[in-house]
């Protein structure tokens, strides 16, 4: 593991002077902004259950959809493209640091993305003066969720990378690799045939891997250690096939 | 910092009966040779032949499907990541990331390579004026000039001062005066660092390397010095001449100073008399000189006129035609995809 971090410093540098960086960084500040705005609209109009935060964190769909391909479209896939890969694996690099170190980088800009958005809730506090509209359990819940999640969702990423060559069918393989966790599995678990007797495991496998489920818990302040259980082996999981994704390929050519 | 290799004694690169196969074709079909330490060894082939495959699995990036492999007495299989640390690899076409400055890249390079921190800023700017790059060092790598980027991974490949260095056509797409740059780049190497490298340009070749090996359709088709390879697939010696006036009389003269003198093409009937000078080629199969007996009975001959003789010198390149031309008559197959 001693090249690691090496590699960590180098590809949070080149990510950090790529332009699609820029694009996810704009775009992500950009809609998240309009987001909290619209919330803080519809509290200004009526008064509303839940706070702020909680609500705020119910979208986190809308950036993990683009931003995560477009963190990592990049990472494997153009490395193979330029052959590159070729002369980083001919030095005393294992696969496995190369993999970390590119799923580190992009984790770690993913949170300093979110974090940003930290700025929001300050310039909330700030201006309203009343720390109801700032609640902390929910806020600390919801980047916990963000933190934990993003795990899984920047694996996913670089797995998609690690399966082509190309960037766009990377970030698109992505999109729908995400889609389908997110939005595809809360869709079957509304599907009528999961209620027979015989598909009752699946049916309690589906609903365990509800992420917007999840998101509630955490933003509750109920931390379960099934639903970190389900994000952290998710990610081991991902980040094995990107591993074995790169050797395959040096294998069969 | 030079790495040093773990066995004293054992050669730098012992290949063993490799085989790698790309979904079951044959790329590298059983090959075998040895390269001692300190040794320029020369790659040649045709384009496919295996040649870049070879340097890939000796490098430990590409599994071998059977034989094997060890550098410095180390087994590339079982052991690759030592063995990475023994190579310094230069891959054909040289890729680099586009957005990264020169000194940027070495260092990042050198680290990964494991050279210490307190040593790499002083090797950096060593590899930098070795290679000619000072210039160019804060430029950005997708901006540079072919010749700038061939030079940058030649830097590349010795900055961890590794006692092998493997070069995949490391002058391609450059201009002489740049050649000449590599060769003597690669020359004040020798003895230093065991090189290893292929090209398409033969005289290159015969420049640089100890000794050479012709790979053709994943096999060894010729290895040896130049000289020995001229030797052995040539066999004969050649000398030119230009002469005019009675050429009937020829091969008489030809045959009082060495029997195994001949006109090859053989003069054609309707030669006879010619007052133009013609050149024609003297072959042998004798290697000793032959110049001088053959200049005394030409000009000694009454009805001929000599105006040049000289030894015809075989280049690389008949030898490498005449090797792979060889192997193509006795190998039977399809031409294969996979694996330059």
């Amino acid at each position: 593991m001693r090249h690691f971090f090496t590699i960590l410093n180098q590809e949070i540098r080149m990510l950090l002077v790529s332009p699609s960086t820029f694009i996810a960084a704009v775009l992500f500040l950009a809609i998240m902004g309009f987001v909290f705005a619209g919330i803080l609209e519809s509290y200004s109009a009526a008064p509303q259950e839940n706070s702020p935060a909680s609500v705020f964190f119910q979208y986190f769909w809308l950036p993990v959809f683009f931003m995560v391909p477009l963190l990592t479209m990049k990472c494997l896939a153009e490395e193979r493209r330029l052959g590159t890969l070729e002369t980083l694996l001919t030095t005393p690099v294992t696969t496995t640091e190369v993999v970390l170190g590119k799923f580190g980088a992009a984790y770690f800009l993913y949170m300093l993305l979110w974090a940003s958005t930290g700025g929001f809730f300050y310039v909330l506090q700030h201006f309203a003066g009343d720390a109801r509209f700032v609640d902390r359990g929910p806020l600390i819940g919801g980047y916990v969720f963000i933190a934990v999640s993003g795990l899984l969702f920047i694996a996913i990423g670089v797995f998609a990378s690690s399966l082509s060559r190309n960037q766009a069918v990377a970030g698109i393989g992505a999109f729908a690799l995400l889609f389908g966790l997110i939005s595809g599995l809360s869709f079957v678990e509304g599907m009528a045939v999961l209620d027979l007797e015989v598909l009752r495991p699946l049916k309690e496998a589906v609903a365990y891997a509800q992420v917007f489920q999840h998101l509630e818990d955490f933003s509750r302040g109920i931390v379960d250690t099934r639903q970190l259980l389900f994000y952290l082996s998710g990610t081991v999981l991902a980040l094995i096939f990107s591993i074995l994704g790169v050797e395959a390929k040096l294998l069969h050519g | 910092m030079t790495v040093s290799p773990p066995d004293d004694s054992a050669p730098a690169i012992e290949v063993s009966h490799l085989v790698k196969a790309y979904n079951g074709i044959p790329a590298v079909n059983d090959i075998s040779f040895t390269v001692g330490r300190g040794e320029i060894l020369g790659f040649l082939g045709p384009n496919g032949a295996g040649k870049s495959t070879t340097m890939r699995i000796l490098t430990g990036y590409l599994p071998a499907t059977g034989g094997s492999v060890r550098v410095f007495g180390l087994p590339v299989a079982s052991r690759a990541e030592e063995v990475k640390r023994l190579i310094g690899f230069m891959p054909e076409n040289n890729p680099l990331p586009e957005d990264m400055r020169v000194s940027e890249y070495l260092y990042y390079r050198g680290r990964l390579k494991e050279v210490p921190r307190s040593r790499l800023s002083v090797r950096l700017d060593e590899v930098l004026a070795l290679c000619d790059l000072t210039r160019v060092r804060h430029r950005i790598l997708g901006q540079l000039s072919k010749g700038n980027r061939q030079r940058v991974g030649i830097a590349e490949a010795i900055l961890a001062e590794p006692p092998l260095i493997i070069m995949d056509e490391p002058t391609i797409g450059l201009d002489p005066h740049q050649i000449l740059i590599v060769r003597d780049l690669i020359a004040r190497l020798r003895g230093r660092m065991t090189v290893i490298l292929s090209s398409h340009i033969l005289p290159e070749i015969e420049m640089t390397c100890d000794r050479v090996l012709i790979i053709n359709r994943g096999q060894v088709v010729a290895q040896g010095s130049p000289a020995a390879l001229r030797r052995e697939f040539l066999g004969r010696s050649a000398y030119e001449l230009e002469v005019a006036g009675d050429l009937e009389v020829l091969p008489a003269v030809l045959g009082q100073v060495d029997p195994s003198l001949r006109l090859e093409p053989p003069l054609s009937p309707e030669a006879g008399q010619s007052i133009e000078f013609q050149r024609l080629r003297v072959v042998t199969d004798r290697e000793d000189d032959l110049g001088e007996p053959l200049l005394h009975a030409l000009v000694a001959a009454p009805r001929l006129r000599v105006r040049g003789l000289r030894r015809a010198e075989p280049s690389l390149e008949d030898v490498f035609l005449a090797s792979t031309q060889r192997s193509w008559d006795v190998v039977d197959g399809a031409p294969r995809p996979g694996g330059a």
